[in-house]
């Protein structure tokens, strides 16, 4: 009857103590987490004593996991941006222009004259001289087009060329299109990344969702603004041709060519090539220094391929100004005076030291492709968090003496298994949540009180279960065995239920909201399981030992 | 000597006045329903978009004086409320402001976060914006889809859970009960405007676990005495069982207000909002469980000649013992 294997009431006190262990490191927040940063920073620059000394806070041979702390509850930054994927489609037009005008050229006498026709950004117009032309022209320039490399649109081509009457249209694909909206979160959220690693600081969040947007979250920064300066917006360096120099913001362009001002002479503007002969994509390294008059500049150096065409450049065009742009603004616009063959550089201009600085990290990192459009931002100070952990705590603790108290009373000693079922409850959901690097927030806690709260539940079913077949005239024994055996659908039935709503909500929801499902659903994993086999064998055990004549519940 | 809520023994009869019951039911549902259409829910900026700022100051909010500092922004609907909890220090005053959402743009700029600091600190000297919250109208538009899907969705899972388990009776009262709920706990915000936010969402969704959580376990039963008690009329069984987990269904709820009763109160405001819903939810989830699911499950009837239909639609799992 009331029998449970030595095997299985080994392995349930070593899920108790695996759970204790886990969330042990939680008991000593501070401590640990300095121990884990010292070790961590002991692999990554060294031993110093120091290091070792607060590394060895925290015994090793002990589990070092810890719960997070979310950014409600620890103050910091959330930004949702989206991706201004469109904005790559434009410099790929911009790019494919010169190869086009390229391939045209030799075919004048059946093309005759094309000019590029004003039109929206991501497309390429051309007007040509003989429309009869136009199938070999659209032969041509279907022959720059190669295929798309990803897995949803092989078999298609990058660019799709037609004609609308005497004008040929060059436009990027859709299967290109979605190839290339992927390929640019996924490099804008890499570059996110490494600027915020740059920075140092603890634990970031940086996560992809849906197709064009990344979540960042920074906890311990000042607020959003800050986070936003250091991610930046475009950080876009390129090399283009100048055309010409100007006050006038105004000025007709030309097709192909743009209007910059310039970054630090107010009211002068240039026009450019917006097609760029390098762009920051070809750089390899990047370093503050100083110039040969000791203003602080910024070396650079690029890969094979940028500084071959550097190199071709300067030495085509000896002679004529050449601009280094920065975000759209003119940072400086040099004379070439020579051929630069090495393809390493120096971008001069008024900058301070940090300024140079900044620049070489943000160089370094990488520009981000596309523009960030912010959808959501959120600060919250450090008080904040740290006022929403001290009333967590002692909301929590409270919550959990009345319980206890309220349990001892209504069931006297089997009141007193179900309180030590609940307080093994607490332990596992914390070691779990550690053991799961999960993240506690502020609705967070609050699911864990309400687990409190319904983790009795259980226990309730069966120890009413009990009462009521005590009271039909079974022995104690049976009694004990039949109210497990028939509370438990009720208590499956009654648990799967709740349990899927907070996979539902852990499904649809984001941060604060994910946080309470995360623990709502432990809190319902935990207290079945400290339900059916803890209290039950604490029973068993009581009962093995006193085997009493009559049970009160 | 034990504490019991109930009495050992009870036989209430639960259906005696069920009309009544299901009239106030209905009634209050009513009510909800037309508060929630005439005079709408305060959204927070989580579904409308806007900006929430949390200020702090030594000296008493003056919302006047808040007020004419930021209108020379033009900044739109601007609404300041004072917050009140009994963990703040004495010269720890807080505010909460909330700003429309903004034509130009999602997110509000930080720049503009500065200047509204800038003309706040002359009225509060030493003012600290403990929290800046700010969504754009595109994000909280998703967000409301999102909130509706997951309700729906929890509603819908629930559903097909309990037909499976049950017969299909047990689930339309199962889901009568949990709209019933639903409604109140969103009746009831509209009514004292009380801000409505994501979390309120995860709030409404765990209302909807608990409630069920109740019904199923009265439901658990109804079913095992529907087996025992084969002459009996339903509802007769049905009062029998609701009796016998009386008890059951008192002590639960007790414990899991007295702990979500220590949160509403020592929790911080921050999440009060959240944890008021809950509370309603669980008073209102232990009532419909009995007056609106049990007497939708006797309004309906049950199919009682077990022997013969074990594989009819419906109740094919019923039997599993899991």
């Amino acid at each position: 009857m009331l029998q449970i294997d030595l095997w299985k009431r080994v392995l349930i006190w070593l899920v108790c103590a695996a759970g204790i262990m886990l969330a042990l490191p939680n008991g000593f927040y501070t401590r640990v987490e300095q121990a884990n940063d010292a070790a961590a920073d002991i692999i990554v620059k060294g031993e110093t004593p120091e290091r070792l000394e607060t590394a060895g806070q925290w015994p090793s041979f002990l589990p070092s996991g810890l719960v997070n702390l979310g950014l409600d509850l620890r103050g910091g930054a959330h930004l949702l941006a989206e991706v201004q994927v469109e904005d790559v489609y434009e410099a790929r037009m911009d790019a494919l222009w010169p190869e086009v005008r390229d391939a045209l050229r030799p075919e004048r006498s059946t093309v005759g004259t094309f000019r590029r026709q004003p039109g929206p950004v991501d497309q390429i117009r051309l007007k040509i001289s003989k429309p009869d032309g136009m199938a070999r022209a659209l032969e041509v320039v279907r022959g720059l087009a190669s295929p798309v490399t990803s897995l949803t649109g092989a078999g298609a081509t990058d660019i799709e060329v037609a004609a609308e009457g005497d004008i040929l249209v060059v436009e990027l694909s859709e299967a290109e299109k979605l190839a290339s909206d992927d390929r640019t979160v996924r490099q804008s959220l890499e570059i996110v990344r490494r600027r915020i690693d740059e920075v140092g600081t603890r634990e970031p969040t940086i996560q992809r969702q849906g197709a064009d947007r990344i979540l960042i979250q920074v906890p311990g920064i000042g607020s959003a603004s800050e986070l936003k300066a250091i991610i930046g917006t475009t950080a876009q360096l390129t090399f283009n041709p100048v055309v010409g120099r100007g006050s006038d913001a105004d000025a007709a362009p030309g097709i192909g060519n743009k209007v910059v001002p310039s970054l630090d002479e107010e009211g002068f503007y240039y026009t450019i090539e917006a097609a760029a002969v390098v762009t920051g994509e070809d750089l390899v390294d990047a370093q503050p220094s100083f110039d040969q008059n000791g203003r602080p500049a910024v070396t650079f150096r690029f890969n094979t391929s940028g500084a071959r065409r550097f190199g071709d450049y300067t030495a085509e065009n000896i002679g004529s100004p050449f601009a280094i742009v920065l975000d759209d603004e003119v940072v400086s616009a040099p004379v070439i005076q020579s051929h630069i063959p090495g393809g390493s550089g120096i971008i001069t201009g008024n900058f301070t030291v940090e300024e140079s600085t900044n620049l070489a990290v943000l160089l370094r990192a990488g520009a981000l492709p596309a523009g960030l459009d912010f959808l959501e931002e959120r600060t919250i100070g450090p008080e904040l968090g740290q006022d929403s952990i001290d009333a967590g705590k002692i909301a929590t603790i409270v919550a959990f003496v009345a319980v206890l108290v309220f349990m001892g009373l209504s069931y006297g000693l089997f009141g007193l298994f179900a309180n030590v079922a609940l307080i093994l409850n607490i332990a596992l959901i914390f070691g779990m949540l550690s053991l799961i690097g999960g993240t506690l927030t502020l609705p967070g806690i609050a699911g864990i009180v309400l687990t409190v709260g319904m983790a009795v539940d259980a226990n309730v079913l069966i120890f009413e279960r009990i009462r009521e077949e005590l009271k039909a005239g079974r022995g104690p024994a049976k009694a004990i065995d039949e109210g497990y055996s028939k509370a438990l659908s009720a208590i499956l039935d009654a648990n799967i239920t709740t349990f899927i709503t907070a996979v539902i909500l852990f499904a649809m929801g984001s941060g604060p909201v994910r946080g309470f499902a995360i623990t709502l659903g432990l809190g319902i994993l935990t207290s079945v399981f400290t339900a059916i086999f803890v209290t039950r064998l604490m029973i068993v055990m009581w009962f093995e030992r006193r085997r009493p004549k009559t049970i009160e519940v | 000597m034990r504490l019991r809520l109930v009495p050992q023994e009870t036989s209430f009869d639960f259906f005696k006045r069920a009309k009544l019951w299901l009239g106030i039911s209905a009634l209050m549902m009513v009510v909800g329903f037309a508060s929630f259409l005439f005079q709408g829910l305060n959204f927070g900026i989580d579904f409308r978009g806007g900006t929430t700022i949390r200020t702090e100051a030594s000296e008493t909010v003056d919302v006047g004086a808040y007020r004419d500092a930021l209108a020379v922004h033009g900044l739109g609907d601007v609404s300041i409320t004072e917050v009140f909890d009994p963990a703040f220090e004495e010269d720890q005053h807080v505010a909460m402001i909330r700003i429309q959402a903004q034509d130009d743009g999602e997110a509000i700029s930080g720049e503009m976060i500065e200047t509204l600091k800038a003309s706040l600190d002359a009225v509060a000297p030493g003012i600290k914006f403990v929290s800046v919250e700010s969504v754009g109208p595109k994000v909280s538009g998703e967000l409301i889809t999102t909130a509706i899907i997951a309700v729906a969705l929890a509603i819908a899972a629930v559903l097909v859970y309990i037909w499976l388990r049950f017969e299909w009776q047990f689930a339309l009262g199962a889901v009568a009960a949990l709209v019933h709920d639903v409604v109140l706990t969103i009746g009831v915000f509209s009514e004292l405007q009380i801000r409505f936010d994501l979390a309120i969402i995860a709030a409404l969704l765990t209302i909807v676990g608990y409630s069920l959580n109740d019904t199923v376990v009265v439901f658990d039963r109804v079913r095992e005495n529907l087996r025992r008690y084969k002459k009996k009329d339903l509802s007769e069984v049905l009062n029998i069982s609701i009796n016998e987990t009386l008890s059951r269904t008192m002590m639960t709820s007790v414990t899991t207000l007295l702990a979500l009763i220590s949160l509403y109160v020592l929790g911080g405001d921050v999440i009060r909002g959240f944890v008021f819903a809950m509370i309603w939810g669980v008073i209102v989830g232990t009532y419909s469980s009995v007056f609106v699911a049990s007497t939708i499950l006797l309004k309906l009837g049950v199919k009682r000649d077990w022997s013969k239909q074990a594989n009819t639609t419906g109740n094919q799992f019923g039997n599993i013992d899991a």
